[in-house]
C-alpha cells in the first residue's frame, strides 16, 4: 500500500497571527510555524497502515523554504520520503490553486493506493483542500474520518456526525481526511531523528509539475482578499466573585440582557 | 434580474433554518431559485415558497447511502441550465464539501464560513469571514467563475417573502465516481430534545471543571432553551459526544449567548465560540484566558454558580 500523506507548514497557533499588509496574504514568514498539528493524525495514521502491511509513506508539502521542517518533522515520525514544492510564483495561491498543485505532485509521485489528509489546516478555516484534491485526481473522498480501516481494495471508516454516527465505505485508489479522534500522534524518536536525515527529500518546481506561473498564486486566485481588520478587542466586562450569590447575580445579567 | 441558486439543507423534506436565511441572502443578491435534491419535496415545496424562492429545481433522485459527490454533480447541472450569478450553500462539512467540488468542476472561486453576503454593486459578491480564532474580519469577493459561497448559519435573518416556486425537473444520473463511496450504515444519535448546537441561539458547554458530572449545565442550559458544548478536554474524557465539541476541531458557533462552564478557554477553544455576541463563564480560577473574553464572568465553583441560577431563571420565567 502507497500512501500519500499531504501536510501543511502552519503559523503557530499560540503566537501572534497576521496578514501581509502589502497584499492581504497570511504572513507565513515573520512567525513561527510548525507542522499543522491536525496533519500528525495524518501521518500517524499513514504510518500504522503501513507499518500493519507493507508499502511507503510519501509526505508532500507546498510552501515556502521554511515549510521543509513540517517534511522533516513527519520523516522523523517514520515516513521514507518526501516531495516539497516550491516556488515563489505560488505564493498567495487559494484552495483551488493548492489542490492542483497536490494533485499534480502526486500524479508526478506516482498515483498511490490511498492519500491521507489532516482534516484541516489550523491557519486557514476552509477545510476544502482535501475534497477539492479527490475532485481533481477523480477519487472518492472519505473524509473526517475518526476511525479507519484499510481492506483488499476498499477503506472503511466511522464519521461521527450531527445526527448518527457513519460507517463509511470507499473503494480504492481514495482519499481520507482524519480527524484529531483517530489515534495519538508519535513523537520522533531518536532513532527517528537519525534516520531521517539520510532520508530523501525531492523538490519540485512548478516547471517540474507542468503548471504555468499563470495558474497560481495571488494574481491567478479565484478569490481576493479586500480588506483585513483586527476584531476589535471586546470590551472589559464584569466579573463578580461567587459568595454565595454568583448564580443570582448571572441570573440577574441575563435578564438585564434580556435573555431571560 | 439573474438568477441565484440556493442549494436545500433539508432532513427528507424538513427544512433546516438555513435555507430560509440563504433564501433571505439570495434576495439581496438576485433573483432566488433554491435547488431541492432528494426525497420529501412536497414537504419542502411551502417553506421554500414561503422565504421567497421564485423557481424550485427539483432532482428526483433518492441519494439515501450516497456521499457528496451525486449533489455536487446535480448542482453542477443545474448551473449548467441556469447560469446564476452565485451559488448559496450552507457551511457544513457536508455543505463545504459540495461546495468544493462544484467549485472544481465549474473552475470558479469559492468562499466558506462566509459570516454576511452582500452584493458588491458590480454584479458580484462581497464576503465578510472571521479568521484566525476570530481575531481578524476578513472581506473578499470572489474573481472568477461563478461565485460558490457557503455561509454559516445565523448569517442573516429569514425574511418571509412570498414566492412562486415553479417548479423545474432536472434529469440526473449520478456518476461512476459517485457510486464509489457509500454509507454503509449509520446509527442515529439519541434525540436530546434540545436545539442543535449550530443554530442555537444560546449554548452553555462545560468543560474539564465539570469533573465529568453535566447534569448541571444541561440543567441550567434546559432553563434557557440552549444547546450544550462541550470542550476537547470533556470529549476526549469521554464526558460528552464528540459532536457536542465547540472549538477547532469541533463545531463553530456563534449564538447571541455562550456561557462556558469550568472551561479555561484555551485558543482552539476560542476558535468556535468567539463570535458570539455576548459570553459568560463561570471557572473557579480568576486567572483562566476565558474571563479576558466575558461579557459577563462568575469567579466561582461551578457546582454552586450554576444550580442557584439555574432556579432564579426559573423564578424569572415564572
Ligand atoms: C490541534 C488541536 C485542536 C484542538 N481543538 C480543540 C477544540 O476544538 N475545542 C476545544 O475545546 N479544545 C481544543 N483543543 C484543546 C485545547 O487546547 C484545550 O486543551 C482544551 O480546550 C481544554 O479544555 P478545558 O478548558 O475544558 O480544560 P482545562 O484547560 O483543564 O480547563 C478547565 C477549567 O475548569 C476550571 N474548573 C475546574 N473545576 C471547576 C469548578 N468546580 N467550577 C468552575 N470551574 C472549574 C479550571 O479553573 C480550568 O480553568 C485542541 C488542541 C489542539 C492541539
Amino acid at each position: 500500500m502507497n500512501i500519500v500523506v499531504c501536510v501543511k507548514y502552519v503559523p503557530d497557533a499560540q503566537a501572534e497571527r497576521t496578514f501581509n499588509a502589502s497584499d492581504s496574504t497570511t504572513d507565513r514568514v515573520n512567525v513561527d510555524g510548525l507542522l499543522s498539528e491536525l496533519d500528525e493524525y495524518a501521518v500517524e495514521e499513514a504510518l500504522k497502515i503501513v507499518e500493519a502491511g507493507e508499502g511507503e509513506v510519501t509526505v508532500l508539502t507546498i510552501g515556502p523554504d521554511n515549510a521543509s521542517d513540517a517534511i522533516k518533522k513527519a520523516l522523523q515520525m517514520g515516513a521514507d520520503k518526501g516531495v516539497h514544492v516550491i516556488d515563489d510564483a505560488i505564493h498567495g495561491s487559494d484552495a483551488l490553486a493548492t489542490s492542483l498543485l497536490l494533485a499534480k505532485a502526486i500524479e508526478k509521485i506516482g498515483r498511490p493506493d490511498l492519500v491521507i489528509t489532516g482534516m484541516s489546516s489550523t491557519d486557514g478555516i476552509m477545510g476544502v483542500v482535501p475534497t477539492m484534491l479527490a475532485e481533481r485526481l477523480g477519487l472518492p473522498a472519505v473524509t473526517f474520518a475518526s476511525e479507519l480501516t484499510v481492506g483488499a481494495g476498499s477503506v472503511s471508516a466511522r464519521r461521527d456526525g450531527d445526527v448518527a454516527s457513519q460507517t463509511i465505505e470507499a473503494t480504492l485508489p481514495a482519499l481520507v481526511s482524519v480527524t484529531d479522534q483517530i489515534n495519538e500522534p508519535r513523537y520522533p524518536s531518536f532513532k527517528g531523528i537519525m534516520a531521517a536525515k539520510k532520508k530523501t527529500v525531492d523538490t519540485w518546481s512548478l516547471a517540474d509539475l507542468g503548471v504555468s506561473a499563470a495558474e497560481v498564486g495571488l494574481d491567478a486566485a479565484w478569490t481576493k482578499v479586500t480588506s483585513f481588520e483586527a476584531r476589535p478587542p471586546r470590551a472589559k466586562g464584569t466579573i463578580v466573585k461567587d459568595e454565595g450569590d454568583g448564580g443570582a447575580k448571572l441570573a440577574g445579567f441575563l435578564a438585564e440582557r434580556k435573555f431571560i | 434580474m439573474a438568477e441565484v441558486l440556493v442549494l436545500v439543507d433539508h432532513v427528507d423534506g424538513a427544512l433546516r433554518k438555513t435555507t430560509s436565511e440563504l433564501l433571505t441572502i439570495a434576495r439581496r443578491l438576485g433573483e432566488p431559485s433554491a435547488v431541492f435534491i432528494g426525497s420529501g419535496f412536497d414537504a419542502a415545496k411551502e417553506g421554500l415558497a414561503a422565504y421567497g424562492a421564485e423557481k424550485v429545481y427539483r432532482v428526483d433522485a433518492d441519494l439515501s447511502g450516497f456521499l457528496v459527490v451525486p449533489q455536487a454533480e446535480a448542482l453542477a447541472a443545474v448551473v449548467a441550465q441556469a447560469s446564476p450569478a452565485a451559488v448559496l450553500v450552507a457551511s457544513s462539512p457536508e455543505g463545504k464539501e459540495i461546495a468544493a467540488r462544484l467549485a472544481v468542476k465549474l473552475g470558479s472561486g469559492l468562499i466558506t464560513d462566509a459570516v454576511d453576503v452582500q452584493s458588491d454593486g458590480a454584479g458580484g459578491v462581497a464576503t465578510t469571514q472571521t479568521v484566525f480564532a476570530g481575531s481578524y474580519t476578513v472581506k473578499a469577493t470572489v474573481t472568477k467563475g461563478t461565485p460558490v459561497i457557503a455561509v454559516k448559519p445565523n448569517s442573516a435573518a429569514p425574511e418571509a417573502v412570498s414566492g412562486a416556486a415553479t417548479e423545474v425537473a432536472v434529469a440526473f444520473e449520478p456518476s461512476a465516481l459517485a457510486q464509489s463511496a457509500k454509507i454503509v450504515s449509520a446509527a442515529p444519535k439519541a434525540k436530546t430534545g434540545r436545539p442543535e448546537l449550530t443554530e442555537a441561539a444560546i449554548v452553555v458547554s462545560g468543560g474539564r471543571g465539570t469533573g465529568g458530572d453535566f447534569s448541571k449545565v444541561e440543567a441550567f442550559a434546559d432553563s434557557l432553551g440552549a444547546a450544550v458544548g462541550a470542550s476537547r478536554a470533556a470529549v476526549d474524557a469521554g464526558w460528552y459526544p464528540h459532536s457536542h465539541q465547540v472549538g477547532q476541531t469541533g463545531k463553530q458557533v456563534s449564538p447571541q449567548l455562550y456561557v462556558a462552564c469550568g472551561i479555561s478557554g484555551a485558543i482552539q477553544h476560542r476558535a468556535g465560540m468567539q463570535t458570539s455576541k455576548t459570553i459568560v463563564a463561570v471557572n473557579k480560577d480568576e486567572e483562566a484566558p476565558i474571563f479576558e473574553l466575558v461579557d459577563f464572568g462568575v469567579i466561582g465553583d461551578l457546582f454552586a454558580v450554576l444550580p442557584q441560577a439555574t432556579d432564579a431563571v426559573a423564578v424569572a420565567k415564572a
